[in-house]
């Protein structure tokens, strides 16, 4: 391991650095193709370069990059020329003209590679590693002209940067103020496929997509802001490009571009699951904690509802009389009453029977008032039956913010009793009660 | 009165379907004006092809008394807020700092009186206060009001507006349309695509009611009547319809190729 990271053979370094490269260049211009829906037209346009690839090498007899940049060039061109005219002048929907363009183009690919390895030309061995990339059998000239080109796109898109964040947000508008948005769109895509067209140096045809999109959609479930965006997706590739080499160097047998893919993968499961707000881990402990309050605040109103039935305070309160007040699941009733006494709410008296603290009465009657305030709204306002509306207040009492309860309190000028005739308790019990 | 807005034999096609047909209208300067019609009557097409978003099938449209590019910095236009992504990963301040690009300054940066602009749009919009925020978490109505800021700050003086007012809560709506009022008094011209008839005749000074064919275009009082709204919203045009499909279904063109378009 410390063998590769101090790249002291010159050869790694050139092979882990154009990866890289390749890598931060491929994910920054396709965050741009995934702000614009268009993963899929990435998919096709990369398995689209194949059969360019292939007649490049069958024209000129050689490997030399350029000429293989400028057949994957015209045949990515070509590929998003034909999905286009599919789409907007045939009944064809989208999705059947990018499956067909990549499908045959794809297909064409195939077949004119198998035709060059039977040719016996001496000169087409590692032109099939064009399926799944060859980073580590990059020579030193490819290097050079595909990192070239990398930069150059990295240029190119920095420079653009605004132009391109307007015409993937609000094209329409774009077009309105007198940008040239055909321009910029051919420009924008020309990137792409010349981004495509390095990339699948380094992981290949068929995995070229997860180069171009992955990165981006990992990002996007780290932040609200495309340059935040740019800089994590570009962070992602390098990182995959860099680790990828380095498994590669480690283990000989192990091919990089699959490894980068894998990488990037494993990337994109950590954000979806962990992210903050938007991954599945935020939102589980977002329903738990609801949850949590749900249970809590109905055994408050469990409380709250003894004592009134009662018409005073109950001092202790045994866990039986709650059941009988509210059908409580056992274990949420226990976890529930542990939770109150730990926030302060209850106070334990002894094993089985509790009393509501000043806070936890406090809290009690807010509960209460939110669920008669609600009732009262959907008799007063929406013209609900009052028969109705008791299981919808049981959900919505558990959501009502501060700033709602005040627009209730106005909107129904401060009501002493809900659409049952029971008390709206408030905080100071200053009102006169109904009785 | 100078004319801000003149169609000449306007007609559009989509998918060769005549979807506005031969519409022909003047509407004077500093003026409130409300494009009403049914659905499907062309009032966003006909905003579209104002703005050269759409390609005519033939007819012309003059702003100013001059053709759009040569008068495109006075113009402002507002797109329907559900032709975006609004999760797209910007916030609010960057989409009404849009409003100052120019084509001009395609790579050129912005500065500190472009940004000052912006903020002053949101700022009466009422939405300074949200200018970081992602335009993701805004309702309906915030982001109809951002959009409405990103053309303040164009500082045009001609916009155009496709129906701000759809799906808008009572605050933004208010917040818009007093707006409105203080760009009139500006001198401003506003065109409006409505579609809310119990609002309109208080909304508008001018209209132009639309169904594929003009309607009535002129001050509310004398378009507004039963008769012609009648005439956009009640009567079936089977014949007309009849055409247009048969239209579409030939592949046939619109305009016979001799048709001369704009005299020069």
């Amino acid at each position: 391991m410390s063998d590769f990271f101090t790249f002291s053979d010159p050869n790694v370094r050139l092979v882990t650095a154009g990866t890289i490269l390749l890598g931060i260049s491929a994910a920054i211009v396709g965050t741009f193709t995934f702000l614009r829906k268009r993963a899929l037209v990435g998919d096709a346009i990369a398995h689209a370069i194949l059969p360019g690839v292939c007649l490049s090498f069958m024209i000129t007899g050689e490997k030399h990059p350029a000429y293989l940049l400028v057949g994957a060039v015209l045949a990515g061109w070509l590929s998003l020329l034909v999905m286009d005219y599919l789409s907007s002048r045939t009944k064809l929907s989208t999705d059947t003209a990018i499956g067909a363009v990549l499908s045959v183009f794809f297909g064409a690919g195939i077949l004119l590679l198998t035709s060059i390895q039977h040719s016996g030309s001496a000169n087409q061995a590692g032109l099939d590693q064009f399926l799944f990339g060859k980073a580590a059998a990059m020579t030193q000239r490819d290097i050079w002209v595909f990192s070239g080109v990398a930069v150059v796109l990295l240029g190119l898109v920095l420079a653009f940067f605004r132009s391109f964040k307007l015409i993937s947000f609000d094209p329409a508008f774009a077009k309105s103020i007198g940008l040239p948005v055909r321009r910029l769109e051919f420009l924008l895509s020309t990137i792409t496929v010349l981004a495509v067209a390095t990339g699948i140096q380094a992981v290949g045809v068929v995995l070229m997509a997860a180069l171009l999109i992955t990165p981006a959609a990992a990002a996007r479930f780290w932040t609200d802001r495309i340059q935040v965006m740019i800089l994590l997706a570009a962070a992602f590739g390098l990182l995959s490009g860099l680790f990828g080499s380095w498994i590669s160097y480690t283990a000989p047998s192990m091919p990089t571009g699959p490894w980068i893919v894998v990488l990037l993968s494993m990337i994109a499961v950590v954000s979806v699951v962990v992210a903050p707000k938007r991954g599945i881990w935020a939102r589980l402990r977002l329903q738990r904690s609801n949850a949590r309050k749900i249970r809590q605040e109905n055994i408050l109103k469990a409380f709250y509802g003894i004592g009134e039935a009662a018409d005073a305070p109950v001092a202790t309160v045994a866990v039986d009389m709650l059941r009988q007040q509210r059908p409580f699941e056992d274990i949420a009733l226990q976890l529930g009453l542990r939770e109150l006494v730990k926030k302060g709410l209850l106070h334990k008296h002894k094993p089985g029977s509790y009393a509501l603290t000043p806070t936890g009465l406090q809290e009690s009657r807010r509960v209460v008032r939110l669920h008669r305030l609600w009732e009262l709204y959907l008799t007063e306002r929406m013209n609900y039956a009052a028969d109705h509306v008791h299981n919808t207040a049981e959900a919505i009492e558990h959501v009502i913010t501060p700033e709602v309860e005040a627009a209730l309190l106005r909107e129904l000028d401060h009501p002493i009793l809900d659409p049952h005739d029971a008390v709206i308790p408030y905080q100071n019990p200053s009102k006169p009660s109904a009785s | 009165m100078k004319t801000a807005i003149e169609t000449h034999n306007l007609t559009v096609a989509y998918n060769r379907r005549p979807v506005l047909w031969d519409i022909d209208f003047q509407i004077p300067e500093g003026q409130l004006i409300g494009v009403l019609g049914p659905n499907g009557s062309g009032k966003t097409t006909l905003l579209k092809s104002l703005m050269g978003l759409v390609q005519p099938s033939s007819g012309y449209v003059r702003l100013f008394g001059q053709s759009l590019d040569e008068v495109r910095s006075r113009i402002s236009y507002v797109p329907q807020r559900e032709s975006v992504d609004w999760d797209f990963p910007i916030s609010v301040r960057e989409v009404a700092v849009m409003g100052r690009y120019r084509k001009h300054k395609l790579l050129g940066r912005l500065n500190k009186e472009d940004h000052r602009l912006a903020d002053e749009a949101l700022e009466k919009v009422g939405m300074l206060s949200f200018a970081d925020r992602q335009i993701a978490q805004l309702s309906g109505g915030q982001q109809q009001r951002v959009f409405v800021a990103r053309a303040l700050a164009q500082q045009a003086d001609l916009y155009l507006m496709d129906e701000p007012f759809a799906g808008v809560d009572a605050a933004s709506e208010e917040a818009i349309l007093s707006l409105l009022k203080e760009m009139k008094q500006a001198g401003k011209t506003v065109l409006i695509v409505h579609h809310d008839l119990h609002t309109a005749h208080q909304f508008f000074d001018w209209m132009v009611l639309l169904n594929t064919r003009l309607i009535k275009c002129g001050p509310t009082s004398s378009v507004f009547t039963a008769d012609y709204l009648k005439q956009a919203y009640g009567g079936q045009l089977t014949i007309l319809s009849q055409v247009s499909d048969l239209v579409k279904a030939r592949d046939f063109p619109i305009r016979e190729r001799s048709f001369k378009d704009q005299p020069k």
